[in-house]
């Protein structure tokens, strides 16, 4: 299992290597020189100086890559421009608005998807599978930003459920020793302000997951809809067992496989969705960051938002082919 | 020596029966199927009113004449003059929403041609030389797959530049590794068939059976997917317009815009973001129905 576990985590350097060069690459073959496509308008000659100065724009490609990378290694992702501010203490500080989105849309995916894709995959071509199937074909054609707005427009404007902007309501005094706005105020005692951050996160936690639900489901039909015709669950039938033994021990614990691997790959879209799930509904995490350095086109944060993203991908797509090795003993031998 | 003279009229007549009889095949079950049906009727009319929008359109795009009729305390609904009411801008939402199809065909198709291409070429190179191309192809789209595929087509939209253009290299370029892995494994997969090996045994060339037999019987898998991909293309021009990327010139209509622009005015006229957002969703439906079809249509293991 621990040489499982490192030749697959070998196998992430030299992909996070390349994606190093290709970033690096990024801003130095747009047209023009980097400085001056930096610092789009504001681009006077002082400020094109001041930027070779402090990007070292003037030295050889070789010596600027090194010390990018050996800045980078020290978790150093460059300056933004436009808030002048290291990027790393931005992300530091809006990460946590944007695990707690992704953590509850994926909450959402998983325990509605697992269930109705193993409900509608043990009666494939009833009317339960059918409506599942075609609703999760609708869930994938929404886009997520058009969905968050029909959501806050229902349940928030019209009907007054939720919320609709912010983390917490203004009228809420809370501390955030953790900004995880939800633990803060368990940390602190504040259980109305958790409660208050929660639903804040129901909406665009809905918004987000949805397409992760669609596909999760679809994945758990088709997986749990193959492994009943397996020879071991005839076998597990003939042996006398009881159907819900059978269903838990056999059905969906080989259907599972397929399904986790799905959900790791489901973390990719979740991040990307939250740049649009963030924005329409005004939580500040590092979502909302990129698409106000969009705007700008503040290189720098672009840079270390693509970096971090792919570090955290590649991370969880380890833990979860390491899981697999907790849910079937076969890839653990070999 | 003439042992390849001889087979080689048959062969690829024989590929050919083999192959057409495959699509034949998916074409009679296509024929069939509600889901082909329902999903090519909406790709059908998405394609019509895109070419036909100058035609159908009741006024002139983006024309503003009404402006009058779009404050932020009142926005015209639906009248007889105008079918689904007035836009944001003061032009009239009917007009705009048939224009936005052709943005959309527009750029949808075009991205998924070049991710097609771009990603096909890649892929048949990876997957036909194998060896050290093999490696540092498939390395480079590995690099590619690191970063999430909306990601990465913001990054480059956001290099390019404020145009439909930009929308249309960077949605097709974070296209090319799905396609270059998707082509690549379906070579794999064909170049271990027992033709392949028949073709060798008979002395054969590498590259006559790499072009002539393994790549026309790797490509379904492809073509489905560039059909769903359109579905996802569609969207994704849409949601980079969301942010800010794309075309600026308020006077091109875009779904995607139009739904940001309505925003503003949200409370009194939601209809002036749902009608685009609509469009979006039925489009991509179309498309998606259409490709699964295709895929349960040329999937050998339906084939009775």
């Amino acid at each position: 299992m621990l040489r499982f576990a490192l030749r697959r985590f070998a196998l992430i350097v030299p992909t996070l290597f390349g994606l190093s060069i290709l970033l690096f690459a990024w801003v130095r073959i747009l047209p023009g020189d980097p400085a001056r496509s930096l610092l789009g308008q504001r681009a006077t000659p002082e400020a094109i100086a001041r930027v070779n100065e402090a990007y070292g724009f003037n030295e050889p490609l070789v010596q600027q890559y090194l010390s990018y990378i050996g800045a980078l290694l020290h978790g150093d992702l460059g300056i933004s421009i436009d808030l002048k501010e290291p990027v790393l203490n931005a992300f530091v500080d809006k990460l946590p608005a944007t695990i707690e989105l992704t953590f509850v849309a994926l909450l959402f995916a998983v325990v509605v998807g697992i269930p109705l894709g193993y409900y509608a995959g043990r009666r494939v071509g009833g009317w339960v599978d059918t409506a599942v199937v075609s609703t999760s074909l609708l869930g994938v054609v929404i886009p997520v930003f058009f969905l968050a707005i029909i959501l806050k427009y229902i349940f928030a404007l019209k009907l007054g459920w939720f919320d609709t902007a912010n983390r917490q309501s203004a009228r809420i005094d809370a501390e955030h020793p953790t900004n995880f706005y939800v633990l803060d105020g368990l940390v602190t005692g504040n259980l109305g302000a958790s409660w208050d951050a929660l639903l804040h996160l129901v909406l665009p936690g809905i918004a987000l997951g949805t397409i992760p639900l669609a596909i999760i489901v679809r994945i758990t039909r088709a997986s749990v809809s193959e492994v009943v015709h397996e020879d071991f669950v005839r076998t597990a039938e003939s042996k006398g067992l009881s159907s819900s033994v059978i269903n838990r021990r056999h059905v969906l614990r080989n259907a599972l496989l397929p399904v986790v691997t799905t959900i790791g790959l489901q973390l990719g879209l979740l991040l990307s969705g939250a740049v649009l799930t963030e924005t329409v509904f005004s939580l500040d995490g590092i979502g909302q960051y990129l698409y106000a350095a969009i705007r700008v086109r503040d290189y720098p944060v672009l840079q270390g938002f693509i970096l971090f993203i792919a570090l955290m991908y590649a991370v969880i797509n380890l833990i979860v082919d390491l899981s697999y090795g907790l849910i079937d003993p076969r890839v653990r031998v070999s | 020596m003439t042992v390849p003279l001889t087979v080689s009229p048959t062969a690829p007549g024989g590929v050919e029966e083999a192959g057409e009889s495959l699509w034949h095949g998916a074409w009679k079950r296509l024929r069939r199927s509600p889901m082909a049906i329902i999903g090519a009727t909406i790709v059908l009319l998405f394609v019509l009113v895109a070419v036909l929008a100058p035609v159908l359109a009741p006024y002139e795009p983006a024309s503003s004449e009404w402006t009058s009729l779009s404050t932020p305390t009142f926005v015209q609904g639906p009248t007889s003059e105008h079918l689904l009411g007035i836009d944001r801008w003061g032009s009239d939402m009917l007009t705009q929403l048939l224009f936005g199809a052709r943005q959309s065909l527009i750029i949808g198709v075009v991205s998924t041609l070049i991710g097609l291409f771009a990603g096909a070429a890649l892929g048949a190179l990876a997957g036909g030389l194998g060896g050290w191309v093999d490696t540092v192809v498939m390395r480079f789209v590995d690099i590619m797959l690191s970063i999430p595929s909306l990601l990465l087509a913001i990054s480059i939209a956001a290099a390019l530049g404020k145009s439909s253009y930009a929308l249309m290299i960077a949605i097709g370029v974070a296209q090319v590794p799905i396609f270059a892995r998707l082509l690549r494994g379906s070579m794999l997969s064909q170049s271990k068939s027992d033709y392949v090996l028949a073709a060798n045994a008979l002395g054969l060339r590498r590259r006559t059976i790499i072009m002539n037999h393994v790549l026309p019987n790797s490509l379904g898998p492809t073509i489905v997917q560039a059909t769903l991909n359109l579905a996802t293309a569609i969207i994704e021009v849409a949601a980079l317009s969301f942010l800010g990327l794309g075309q600026s010139d308020p006077a091109v209509a875009e779904w995607g815009r139009m739904i940001v622009s309505g925003q503003d005015r949200f409370l009194i006229a939601p209809w002036l973001s749902f009608y685009p957002g609509i469009c979006i969703a039925v489009t991509a439906l179309g498309f998606t129905l259409f490709g699964e079809a295709l895929r349960e249509a040329l999937d050998p293991k339906q084939r009775r």
